[in-house]
């Protein structure tokens, strides 16, 4: 019983640790969206993110709550969230992919990250150019790219006041921390 | 013994084989969130047609609402249902926080000067801490303006004024739906009859359905619950609208009894009787100006 007892334990140590061994979780992040349009430039920060990336398989995952993007004008929050994201149906953004030339150990690299883009429940495969640097406390992450809003079935009117451009920036900032669990 | 073991064993590998295939994305879905989400636009605008609604102007926001109420509809052809004759109300509002809101108005009716603090005391929201309902505290006060036309009696200023205060209670039960609960309490300084009551008290329900994104079907309903004989010549004030919301600006379009667009007026002397065709079109048209 012991034996049996002490291999089981071993064992499913093993299964744990291989799965959570190079791990990491975001000890802080920032994404951003800018819109340059002819009437007014629209921004918005979100540090609600959350994400894990598995150093030994490259793979990574996150998750972006949209009604924490928050903007300067309250109004235009309301119809980000109201009208064109429609955050009650869908309430989150999301990636899950790889991120391709992932060296582990190395200082500083550049990547792409390959997967599955999910907006206002729409997904496509996307590839985003970034950077790795190991620092201090973990691992930083960082990419800038652009969305077609269109393409994410993201409905803006002619007659709307706010001109919103066909395409926005997304910035990714994402600080990375071992994880254990 | 043996089998017990098999189990354990088995319960072991199994649950590290689900770990090992379980995706990373699964595995943040899986996990509690923690974040607050606040029920935003519970309503298009700060009105709900005649009256206000839970939401307020955020912090920085001037809101000019130029508003409108025509004649009535079954004045026929000859009045052009109503719209030759139109009264206005031109008003400002200011968001000094998110929750707090003044502002003042002026209605061609009567000639008013109204004026208001609107207070957000509780908004809905779910995560962590749960808020099942916005709570809205409004006060109001007007002052009729128009001139004297009995210079036999003397007509002090205090007898000009009348208050209103409300409690609005909202929830938004889906995307489409959200529900508002006004009980409320005029006084007036002057009544028609020394043994009038100077309170009125009223509760009005109201809410909105969205139709599309943009176009929300309002309805808006006070039942006046100690009005007296002296008011049996008014009727409790109906209206039914639409919101139409594009950017900056929100539209609204509505069809009441009332010509006044002020609680004090609205309440307690809407003259038309909905159901013979006593109906007023009207609009608000909301402009937001972000001054911070």
């Amino acid at each position: 019983m012991k034996y049996f007892l002490i291999t089981a334990l071993f064992l499913s140590s093993y299964f744990f640790s291989t799965a959570e061994a190079q791990k990491y979780r975001l000890s802080s992040s920032e994404v951003s969206f800018f819109s340059d349009a002819p009437m007014e430039d629209i921004e918005a920060f979100n540090k609600d993110s959350k994400s894990i990336f598995d150093a030994s398989t490259g793979e990574i995952a996150f998750v972006v709550p949209i009604k924490s993007f928050e903007f300067k004008k309250s109004l235009m929050q309301e119809h980000f969230n109201e009208n064109y994201l429609e955050s009650d149906k869908y309430p989150d953004a999301k990636f899950e992919g790889k991120l391709q030339g992932y060296e582990a150990g190395k200082t500083a690299q550049e990547v792409i990250a390959k997967g599955k883009l999910t907006i206002h429940g729409i997904t496509h495969e996307v590839e985003v150019p970034g950077s790795v640097k190991e620092n201090g406390s973990g691992l930083e992450m960082q990419a800038v790219f652009p969305i077609k809003v269109a393409d994410y079935d993201i409905d803006i009117p002619k007659i709307v006041f706010y001109n919103i451009a066909e395409e926005v920036e997304v910035r990714v900032h994402f600080q990375y921390q071992p994880y254990v669990q | 013994m043996f089998s017990k073991i098999l189990m354990t064993l088995c319960l072991a590998l199994g649950l590290g084989e689900y770990i090992l295939a379980q995706g990373l994305l699964d595995e943040l879905e899986n996990e509690q969130d923690s974040v607050q989400q606040v029920a935003d636009a519970t309503f298009k605008g700060t009105r709900l047609i005649n009256g206000h609604s839970v939401e307020t102007d955020g912090e920085g926001e001037l809101n000019f609402i130029i508003s409108h109420r025509f004649g009535r509809i079954n004045g026929g052809a000859y009045e052009f249902f109503g719209l030759d004759e139109s009264n206005v109300r031109l008003a400002l509002e200011y968001g000094l926080t998110d929750r707090l809101n003044i502002g003042i108005g002026r209605s061609s009716f009567e000639k008013v000067i109204d004026g208001f603090v609107k207070y957000r005391l509780l908004q809905q929201q779910s995560g962590a801490q749960e808020i099942p309902l916005s709570i809205t505290a409004f006060s109001s006060m007007a002052i009729n303006t128009l001139r004297n036309e009995n210079p036999e009696r003397e007509l002090q200023f205090k007898s000009r004024v009348d208050y209103t205060y409300q409690l609005l209670m909202a929830r938004k039960f889906s995307s489409n739906l959200s529900l508002q609960l006004m009980p409320t309490l005029v006084h007036r300084n002057l009544v028609m009859t020394a043994d009038q009551d100077n309170n009125l008290f009223a509760l009005g329900v109201g809410g909105r359905y969205k139709l599309t994104k943009r176009v929300a079907l309002n309805l808006e309903y006070y039942y006046r619950l100690n009005a007296d004989a002296e008011e049996n010549f008014y009727y409790n004030p109906l209206a039914i609208g639409f919101d139409i919301e594009t950017g900056g600006h929100v539209f609204q379009l509505h069809f009441t009894n009332a010509r006044s667009m002020i609680e004090e007026g609205f309440i307690t002397e809407s003259t038309g009787n909905f159901f013979s065709g006593d109906i007023h079109f009207g609009f608000n048209i909301s402009r937001v100006f972000q001054l911070k």
